[in-house]
């Protein structure tokens, strides 16, 4: 169904290609699924496949890309568009009409369908993707698991052989990425379409591939079946990571893969006692660094945070976890100051002991020395033409904001140092990785040293390797006596880092308390290792390996 | 004019539907080019009625079928500025043989501005022929207002035929474009406090424009990507020569077209400039647009149909039209009532009658389609349109005994 031969891609400018001599074939009805660490050339890989690169993107290929039997020299995407279906990361950048139903027959309307033929699919699409009830609603109105399959929805009708799909899920909570990757699995199975999809959270994904193309740092590709592939790749899920750790072979891909062999390691850890609470209770401090009453954020009718109580110690790291619109970011907002809050009061305590502060009673200069926040498009605060820039305006944005008396701060460029070593001080910021552009907005929010550090979905394109940077930087805030809150949809980097887990539905707090007790709790909300090794309260593949460890002697 | 019940029984038996774009904008356009050859204030407070009747019968639930009010209250402000000004300016000439109300102090303006006086005495003369020329021009707002409430503007652009589809698409995305860079501002604005600014002033202009700037930038291209990807501009090859050619006929048509207008609206223009003209203009554009329409290949999903109610929509529009122009039935007094001398405006009959024709717009048309019981989650407010259903009913049975 699609050949790529010996295909290289070089964008201009560029000193080496992006993909490097590229060889892959995929048959039809195949789910074959791409991966590899951030930036390198994922995207390039599935824009190859309907021409976008390089007719779009610009750049030169060498090789040839063939989709059913055109080959993309000679199709650009337009011509493309009966064959092959794009649905990209974020699904209301791509839509170009206003309502449900448009939208799905816009394609359609582009290939010159007849309007009976065209009314008929998109009543059979809205059936299928079960968004009937959706049909005359405003595309902007529909949550982010709606959006997607609306999106899926616009390039099926055009029946399309083959669906691309870049990141559907990366926006999305645990409940709507399972929506939107049931459907296309449902896809797969029922209509025989071919799926290309890269994806970042490959728990989420792996147990449906056929095929794996792994992406690897020089631009070369090497594709196999799943657990082959995954035997030696750079990434892997933590259902992986145990598989390997625990020797199983072949590897398991699917939490019921795993269970069915764990027995006998579940035997082998249950001798050794339990993991201990991740930090030494001792070290977080007893009283509230941050004291939240009766917070309440509405806006206009709808009421965005319902009443909320909070405390916040010092040398903790909580995460705020709940699906898509339930409230999390405004909780931040409202605790960072800078948010609309309707009633309820904030405090924070001061370094120096003094009475507590509110946030949003105090110039937005000082507010940040309280409380740190880096919002979900971190690019949001940069507006300079290099890091160094940045940084240096930062150290003086710190400077206006202090105390005469307080010590120098650390230096914004010292603490991007710390925080991610290695980024070019002459790149401008948008040319850095997602990864390093929160390092960088971190380090820019932690010149104000705040006793309190907020992140609004930090993990939000980011791959293992990143988020195991990630995590090495939040532990050492959280070393550092900072009270640290992510509200995020990932769960395996809760599990992995966060000493407590809050859970909103609906402006509420419904659940509050130690990462184990909540993430068990839940099978929506549990990681894969705790699924595979219940009842045995284990998070993370760390934590077996170490529970090993101490079963070896 | 039925009673309230038997307009209730007349709906109830047809299907709800919205109505051809098209069909509501002959109808206002029809309006509005009668509106443009008089200054009757009967009259044109008659049209203003008629518009509001047919606007409140027959608009949807949506968004922009609220916007007539917004046009009413423009046309207000246009009044308004407009007496104000002439109040304020002055410039009447023969003072003597007014009526003057009262005299604003009169500014002493340098010798270059001669032609021009601030203040001065306030006549009636004046005063009138402001108001009417302000209410013509009001009305011309409040006609185009009303056909934006009736007809969905992004529906009215898929009419367009198909070599203006680009133009049409444009448009559409502008529209979806313009709240999303609100929103990106507001955004920024607030991240810009989590730096310590204040998102105010001249320096933080490039703070929050810059991150604005390249957010629209990529939003615009992976639309732009999305749209490719989707088969947007699958049109084959044009050659050069039918491309000239679409231009030369769309130009020389657009000229014909803007001359016949002119003439026809403007009344001290020959009638002969005007007709001529405008069917020629016509005729070139119509040819270009078949020309430019032969390259597209592209079909339309659920198209709206043009049918009866349609013709007779269009009809009650263009009845006025037809009368106005011909000024059948009304001497230039009563379509222009002098206001030197003061003179009582008439209500000449057949104007009147073709402008009541008008009114009838709401019968011939059938019922809006309301959103489907179940659709929308977020219902904005009581004002939505199908709130008004049953009250309409209650409504028709209180007024049965009357």
């Amino acid at each position: 169904m699609i050949r790529f031969e010996h295909v290289s891609v070089t964008y201009a400018g560029a000193a080496a290609p992006v993909l490097r001599d590229v060889d892959v074939r995929i048959d039809e009805g195949e789910l074959v699924l791409v991966v590899g660490p951030t930036g390198v050339g994922k995207s390039t890989l599935l824009g190859a496949v309907n021409g976008l690169v390089p007719h779009f993107t610009g750049g030169t290929l060498a090789g040839r890309v063939v989709v059913d039997g055109r080959d993309t020299r000679t199709h650009p995407p337009r011509e493309l568009a009966d064959v092959v279906g794009v649905v990209g990361q974020d699904p209301l950048a791509g839509f170009v009409t206003d309502t449900v139903e448009e939208e799905l027959a816009y394609a359609m309307e582009q290939l010159a369908v007849p309007p009976d033929v065209m009314r008929k699919r998109v009543e059979e699409t809205l059936d299928l993707l079960g968004i009937a009830d959706l049909r005359d609603r405003p595309l902007h109105e529909l949550s982010g698991g709606q959006q997607q399959r609306v999106a899926i929805g616009s390039v099926l009708t055009a029946h399309p052989r083959v669906l691309v799909l870049d990141e559907p899920t990366s926006a999305l909570d645990p409940t709507a990425a399972e929506e939107v990757l049931a459907t296309v699995t449902r896809l797969v199975h029922d209509l025989g379409v071919t799926v290309v999809l890269a994806e970042h959270r490959l728990e989420r994904v792996v147990q449906y591939a056929d095929r794996l193309v792994e992406v690897h740092r020089d631009g070369t590709v090497t594709d196999g079946p799943p657990h082959a592939v995954l035997a030696t790749s750079a990434v892997a899920p933590p259902v992986v990571d145990l598989g390997r750790l625990a020797g199983w072979d072949p590897l398991p891909l699917s939490v019921r893969d795993a269970r069915r062999r764990a027995g006998e390691l579940r035997d082998r850890i249950a001798l050794v006692p339990p993991p201990a609470a991740r930090r030494d209770p001792s070290r977080t401090s007893d009283s509230a660094v941050l004291r939240a009453r009766d917070v309440v954020v509405r806006h206009g009718p709808v009421v965005a945070v319902r009443g909320v109580d909070l405390d916040l110690a010092g040398g903790q790291v909580t995460a705020l976890m709940g699906r898509n619109g339930s409230g999390k970011s405004s909780l931040l907002w409202a605790l960072q100051g800078s948010g609309p809050r309707q009633a309820g009061t904030v405090t924070v305590a001061g370094s120096d002991g003094a009475a507590g502060t509110d946030p949003a009673s105090v110039p937005p200069a000082r507010a940040r020395r309280l409380v740190g926040l880096v919002p979900q498009t971190p690019a949001d605060l940069l507006y300079l033409d290099t890091v160094a820039q940045e940084c240096q305006q930062a150290d003086r944005e710190a400077c206006r904001s202090r105390a005469q008396d307080a010590e120098a701060p650390t230096g914004a460029a010292e603490l991007l140092s710390r925080l991610a070593p290695g980024i070019d001080p002459g790149a401008h910021p948008r040319d850095l990785s997602e990864g390093q552009r929160l390092a960088l907005v971190l380090a820019v929010q932690l010149t104000a040293a705040p006793p309190v550090v907020l992140l609004d979905e930090p993990t939000r394109g980011l791959d293992y390797h990143a988020k195991q940077i990630l995590r090495g930087i939040v532990e050492r805030l959280a070393a550092e006596g900072r009270s640290v809150v992510l509200a995020t949809h990932d769960v395996e980097f809760s599990a992995s880092v966060a000493d407590r887990v809050l859970v909103m539905a609906a402006g509420d707090l419904v659940a509050d308390g130690p990462t184990s007790a909540v993430l068990t709790a839940s099978p929506a909300y549990a990681p894969q290792v705790a699924k595979i090794l219940a009842p045995l309260g284990y998070l993370t593949v760390d934590e077996v390996a170490d529970a090993l460890d101490r079963a070896a002697p | 004019m039925p009673t309230p019940a038997r307009r209730h029984l007349v709906d109830a038996r047809r299907v709800p539907r919205a109505l051809h774009p098209l069909s509501w904008w002959t109808w206002a356009l029809g309006l509005a080019v009668a509106v443009s050859r008089t200054t009757n204030p009967v009259l044109l407070a008659l049209v203003v009625a008629v518009l509001g009747f047919v606007v409140a019968r027959r608009r949807g639930g949506a968004p922009w079928a609220r916007a007539f009010r917004y046009y009413l209250l423009l046309a207000l402000a246009v009044v308004a500025i407009r007496v104000a000004f002439r109040s304020v300016l002055g410039g009447d000439v023969n003072v003597a043989t007014m009526h003057v109300w009262f005299s604003l102090p009169r500014v002493p303006l340098p010798s270059w501005a001669a032609g021009v006086q601030l203040g001065g005495p306030v006549t009636a003369e004046g005063t009138l022929s402001a108001l009417y020329g302000g209410m013509t021009l009001g009305c011309l707002l409040c006609c185009i207002g009303a056909a934006n409430a009736l007809a969905n503007p992004k529906r009215a652009l898929r009419v367009l035929p198909g070599a203006l589809y680009e133009l049409g698409v444009a448009v559409v995305v502008s529209l979806t474009v313009a709240p999303q860079l609100v929103e990106s501002v507001q955004r920024v604005r607030r991240a810009r406090k989590l730096r310590g600014g204040s998102g105010a002033g001249v320096h933080a202009l490039r703070e929050v424009a810059v991150p604005v700037l390249q957010d629209a930038l990529d939003r615009s291209l992976r639309l732009a990507a999305a749209m490719d990807s989707r088969g947007y501009g699958r049109t084959g090859s044009v050659s050069r020569r039918a491309r000239r050619l679409t231009g030369g006929l769309m130009v020389t048509g657009m000229c014909g077209l803007c001359l016949g207008v002119y003439g026809l609206l403007g009344a001290s223009t020959p009638a002969m400039l005007g007709l001529p003209a405008l069917a020629g203009g016509s005729a070139l554009c119509v040819a270009g647009l078949l020309v430019g329409g032969r390259r597209v290949r592209r079909s339309r999903y659920r198209p709206d149909p043009w049918a009866a109610p349609e013709w007779a929509v269009a009809l009650c529009g263009l009845v006025p039209l037809l009368v106005f122009l011909s000024g059948l039935g009304a001497p230039a007094a009563g379509l222009n009532p002098s206001t030197f001398p003061l003179a009582w405006p008439s209500l000449p009959l057949v104007p009147a009658l073709a402008i009541g024709v008008a009114a009838l717009a709401a019968l011939a048309a059938p019922p809006p389609a309301r959103a489907a019981v179940g659709g929308p989650a977020t219902v904005p407010g009581p004002s939505h349109g199908w709130v008004r259903g049953p009250l309409e009913t209650r409504a028709g049975r209180l007024g049965e005994p009357a």
